[in-house]
């Protein structure tokens, strides 16, 4: 899933402005899942927004409303009255929701409350780690399963460097190292001599570096009658 | 040179091939460019290397520190008279980026590479900066060699011209996890087209050996050249940080007890009871010990069955080449014509 974290109440109050209506929109997708943008922290948003607002003097409007998936145009119809009396929308979506409003609603202020961090999962209660970084060519068949371009720090595709120590990155003890995971896993599953391939240069056109990008399906669309 | 300069046999010819080729043990030496624009300073570092090492290793943006850069640097070696091993890592240029810089240093004059995926930036004075690693290391090895032998680029594109022959070397990491397999991917890396090895600072010489019998049970030492990493020690204290604080790197408890002793006349003094003299002559005498070290290091792994050369580490103690290379016997450096029949 999409994990995020809240911006700082300093940064919404500049974010949000001199604007009077605020409208706070949670989504109910991954980063309900995740604690950041779900109804709860829509609400709680909203409260502390309206405090701000209140002991500087300056009391607000601030609601809050939370949609199933945000980032997707029809969840975002029912909320169209709300949106349009807002003098300003703060999303409490991932990057993906706060543009798909944008885009709704182009007459429509709207500023993020969340930081996206990454695709990942959680490790443990309240912990969440990057797991992939949506490069657009899976390698995960050839290292055992434990993706090197979003977990290794410098995405090495024949690891790991000499910064592995102990089970760990050099750039942060709290890191694994990618490679040692790789090594362990495939020694464990006797497929050592994996590692012994070189991997050449990534096509690193599937990935952001090709620019933005767009997957069609034709067997899916919807077909448009030509005039 | 000449373009027949890579002729009797040799991929390139350089200085350091030569040398290696002939059966000498080589010895390499490392300069830091400075944080400037300021050429003096290669300059004089330079002057300090010249006839001690068969060539001098010009790092790149070492740590993730902005400095001139090891071709730039490079250069000015070679208007010296001096041969540079441009170190080039993958964090900085993406492979548009490094194949043209590779084709700059070459026309430069510069013949002899070094091949590293780089320190992350994160270490450096830049850590907000974006990183590339469009490549690694042994990426990068194939691309050189395939520039030199195939004369294509990345993108399988003949070259028209000249084609960019660099020596090309790698480094290797003996002691850093996970440690059984380290010698598999230096075999990785030697198969990727690395013709010489520079390793991580070695303090643990038995603990090397045991790399080096791995090395040789896979047939690695007689595919490539591996030139043990050494440098001396400047305190006890830079010791104590490189066993516990730098991944990779053994530093034996003898050792750093040597390095204690050699200060003993001073010992159990805070820093303001000691005179500016006293602290000038600790920092002799341990000077003086981590030169010793240094040279009974190069002694014992000289013994080491594959070890071809060893590749000096004293970075912004250039001083301390002449009396290591001498100490250790490895003075004068062999003179190998460029036109002499190479060993075969």
């Amino acid at each position: 899933m999409i994990i995020a974290e809240q911006k700082s109440l300093d940064e919404l109050k500049t974010l949000v402005g001199s604007a009077q209506k605020v409208l706070v929109v949670g989504c109910g997708t991954c980063v309900t899942v995740c604690f950041s943008g779900g109804a709860r922290e829509a609400a709680i948003t909203a409260a502390s927004l309206r405090m701000a607002s209140k002991l500087e003097g300056n009391s607000k409007q601030v609601s809050d409303v939370t949609v199933q998936r945000q980032c997707e145009w029809e969840y975002l119809d029912p909320i169209a009255e709300q949106v349009r009396e807002a003098d300003v929308v703060l999303s409490l979506g991932c990057g993906v929701g706060v543009q798909a409003i944008a885009e709704h609603y182009p007459q429509t202020w709207v500023v993020p409350g969340l930081n996206t961090k990454f695709m990942g999962m959680p490790t443990e209660q309240g912990v969440w780690a990057e797991r992939c970084a949506a490069c657009g060519d899976c390698i995960l068949g050839l290292t055992g399963g434990i993706c090197p371009i979003a977990r290794c720090s410098k995405s090495l595709l024949n690891g790991p460097c000499g910064g592995s120590e102990a089970g760990h990155c050099e750039v942060n003890p709290e890191i694994p190292c990618a490679w040692q995971l790789i090594y362990d896993r495939l020694n464990s599953l006797g497929k050592l001599q994996v590692l012994m391939d070189i991997q050449p240069p990534k096509n690193w056109r599937a990935s952001r570096d090709g620019g933005p990008r767009k997957i069609v399906r034709e067997d899916l669309r919807l077909v448009v009658e030509k005039e | 040179m000449t373009p027949d300069e890579h002729s009797n046999g040799y991929l390139v010819g350089s200085n350091l091939e030569r040398v290696l080729r002939a059966g000498h043990f080589a010895v390499t030496g490392e300069l830091g460019p400075p944080q400037s624009a300021d050429g003096e300073v290669i300059r004089k570092k330079a002057a300090l290397l010249r006839s001690y090492v068969d060539a001098v290793n010009l790092t790149d943006n070492q740590t993730a520190i902005v400095r001139m850069s090891s071709i730039g640097a490079g250069a000015i070696l070679v208007q010296e008279g001096l041969e540079p091993v441009i170190q080039m890592t993958c964090r900085d240029r993406n492979r548009l980026a490094i194949q043209s810089d590779l084709l700059g240093a070459y026309a430069l004059g510069m013949r002899n590479l070094l091949c590293l995926s780089g320190d992350h930036q994160t270490f450096g004075n830049h850590p907000n900066a974006k990183n590339v690693f469009d490549m690694d290391s042994i990426q990068l090895l194939q691309v050189v060699t395939a520039m030199r032998d195939q004369k294509v680029f990345q993108c399988g594109d003949a070259m028209k011209g000249q084609e960019p022959r660099f020596f090309a070397g790698a480094a290797a990491a003996p002691f850093a996890d996970p440690v059984d397999f380290r010698p598999y991917r230096l075999a990785k890396k030697v198969k990727a087209g690395a013709s010489f090895i520079q390793t991580q600072l070695v303090y643990d010489v038995p603990a090397f050996a045991r790399f080096m019998e791995k090395v040789r049970a896979l047939g690695v030492h007689r595919q490539t050249y591996i030139l043990a990493g050494v440098g001396p020690l400047k305190s006890p204290a830079m010791a104590s940080y490189m066993k516990k604080d730098v991944p990779g790197i053994l530093v034996p408890d003898e050792v750093i007890e040597r390095m204690e002793r050699a200060g003993a006349p001073w010992a159990g003094k805070k820093a303001d009871e000691l005179s500016k003299e006293d602290k000038k002559a600790r920092s002799e005498a341990w000077k003086k010990e981590g030169i010793q070290i240094c040279i009974e290091l190069i002694q014992a792994l000289r013994q080491i069955e594959g070890v071809a050369g060893v590749h000096i580490m004293a970075i912004e103690w250039e001083e301390a080449i002449k009396p290591i290379v001498e100490g250790a016997g490895l003075y004068p450096r062999p003179v190998v014509p460029a036109a002499v029949e190479a060993a075969a």
